[in-house]
């Protein structure tokens, strides 16, 4: 008996729910099937898939990433809403992720044709030859040497929804802001394109992006900022917190934005600095002085945002999934910018 | 570490405070008119609410001719911004395992201590900005807003999980119609703060 309530609590406490909406058993049972590599390869990706690499990164506790699109022939990406495209059915993305040089798990989603997305996940076999299914509700601690502390934790059917579904669009990281070729030199952690990797302007070029906005085909997309270190800070900030912290209607009912706008970026900058510089925010510890606000302007010790992107306590990480480790490069360049900060920084730079 | 035999006291009074609760709560009235739109649902909400146990946690407990009884004044308005608890009382190695306020609205344990929410509809203390799509992504993943940190015991979601999206929808209907009380409830403390010094 107390075994079993022991195990109520736990679970109440650490194991969310899984939500029944997706058909595992459509789902291809190793990756080999969903046409991620050529026939016989399972490290040449086919002719029509596309490699890609956003210039600002989500830190996965310092996995290598790849990154592939796969658009259906004849098909193409509307970018009329250059902050929210619109992906036609049967387009399929994956990331691939990497240890040591080992490949641990290969993330894959996929419109469907009723318009909605599914999501799955596969573990890569001791060999390297295929990846398998992973189960709906993930594979909490797998045991890969490689992997920091000796685990890897692959997630949950739910944990996928968790940020791809906070968005405008669930595709994350594939977007105008990120594949501009105006890219960000202090971005942590980027990844050089790999050659054949596209990025917006290839994508214009071949007709898989339309519609995009004439100003952002003759001005590349750039995060505005008053400096080189507010830019890199802000487009860190994007890619690691923006899903779920945006305006669109699919975010969380939190008064602050970070997610950056590639068609507006002079009034998503002022919509982050306004919604958390000297902003005192809901969230309080002992830690943190009472004085303390979101982002304490030279002030990183009195700052929230920064003491939750710090911490790796379960109620209080931020992003709260994904991640066991904090990302030291990341951590430096928000409290960088923090440092840097003025009253005069709402000023249009 | 020593994994240490469990007995879970608070949880069971919980559950006998269930039953009392939901005989108090039986003839609680519809604080506000029923939203027109949708008055069935906001019955049938009304009953989920009434019958699942939701006050036993989000209505603070006060002291009464016959021992503890739901303070309806106050009703789901979660744990009272008042009241600021002390450090938890670490217990000894043995059968017990949470702590929990006399409002019965705080709630020490392993994960620390956790805080039971305001669900009236106060816009900036409660779900007054929590849309239906929130709310059910909230009970259905089990993680705040369906997208942050886990919701913590006792809130027992695997048993909420079963609700169909109607019932959601109606107990969301609901909630939406009680009075809103402005009280902001703490965030949960992490395991390191939760307990008085060693």
């Amino acid at each position: 008996m107390a075994r079993v309530l022991a195990a109520l609590l736990a679970a109440a406490a650490l194991a969310p729910a899984i939500p029944q909406t997706t058909d595992d058993a459509a789902l291809p049972e190793h990756l080999s099937e969903t046409g991620l590599f050529a026939d016989g390869s399972s490290t040449q990706p086919r002719r029509d898939v596309l490699g890609f690499a956003p210039q600002y990164a989500l830190w996965s506790d310092g996995a290598d990433k790849r990154r592939w699109i796969r658009v259906p022939t004849g098909a193409a990406i509307d970018a009329s809403a250059p902050d929210a495209w619109q992906f036609p059915p049967g387009t399929q993305l994956w990331k691939e992720f990497s240890h040591g040089g080992r490949r641990v798990e290969t993330r894959y989603i996929e419109r469907q044709r009723n318009g909605r997305w599914r999501y799955a996940t596969y573990v890569w076999n001791a060999r390297g030859d295929d990846a398998t299914l992973a189960p709906s509700r993930g594979v909490p601690a797998l045991a890969v040497a490689e992997a920091p502390q000796g685990r890897y934790d692959v997630p949950a059917r739910a944990d996928c929804t968790a940020c791809h579904e906070g968005a405008a669009t669930p595709v994350l990281g594939f977007s105008a802001l990120q594949l501009s070729r105006d890219r960000d030199p202090l971005a942590p952690h980027v990844r050089a394109p790999a050659a054949g990797d596209v990025d917006l302007d290839a994508l214009v070029a071949r007709g898989l992006v339309r519609d995009l906005p004439a100003a952002l085909i003759q001005r590349a997309p750039r995060v505005q900022a008053a400096s080189a270190v507010e830019r890199a800070a802000l487009g860190y900030l994007h890619a690691n917190c923006g899903h779920c912290h945006n305006r669109s209607d699919a975010g969380v009912p939190v008064q602050l934005t970070l997610a950056q706008s590639a068609l507006d970026p002079a009034a998503s900058r002022s919509e982050t600095l306004r919604s958390t510089l000297g902003v005192a925010g809901r969230y309080r510890t002992p830690d943190l002085p009472p004085d303390a606000a979101l982002i304490a302007p030279q002030a990183p010790e009195r700052s929230v945002l920064l003491a939750r992107l710090r911490s790796r306590q379960a109620q209080t990480q931020m992003p709260p999934l994904g991640t066991h480790l904090t990302d030291p490069e990341g951590l430096a360049l928000v409290e960088r910018w923090i440092r840097q900060l003025s009253s005069t920084v709402e000023e249009e730079p | 570490m020593t994994r240490r035999p469990v007995l879970v006291p608070s949880f069971w009074a919980v559950a006998a405070a269930t039953a009392v609760a939901t005989a108090l709560l039986s003839a609680v009235p519809v604080a506000r008119a029923a939203d027109s739109r949708a008055p069935e649902k906001v019955v049938r909400g009304k009953y989920l609410v009434s019958t699942s146990g939701c006050h036993d946690c989000h209505t603070p407990f006060k002291l009464g001719p016959n021992g503890p009884e739901p303070d309806m004044a106050r009703a789901l308005s979660g744990h009272p911004q008042a009241l600021v608890m002390p450090p938890a009382p670490q217990l000894p190695p043995g059968p017990w395992l949470v702590t929990t306020a006399a409002t019965n609205t705080a709630f020490a344990g392993p994960w620390g201590v956790s805080f039971t929410a305001n669900l009236t509809p106060d816009a900036d203390t409660g779900l007054g900005q929590w849309s239906l799509k929130n709310f059910m992504d909230t009970i259905r993943t089990g993680r705040h807003l369906g997208r942050g940190r886990a919701v913590l015991p006792p809130m027992p979601i695997p048993v909420y999980n079963n609700f169909t999206d109607d019932d959601l929808e109606a107990v969301y209907s609901y909630l939406r119609t009680i009075p809103p009380i402005s009280n902001r409830v703490p965030e949960p403390l992490p395991p390191a703060q939760a307990t008085a010094a060693k």
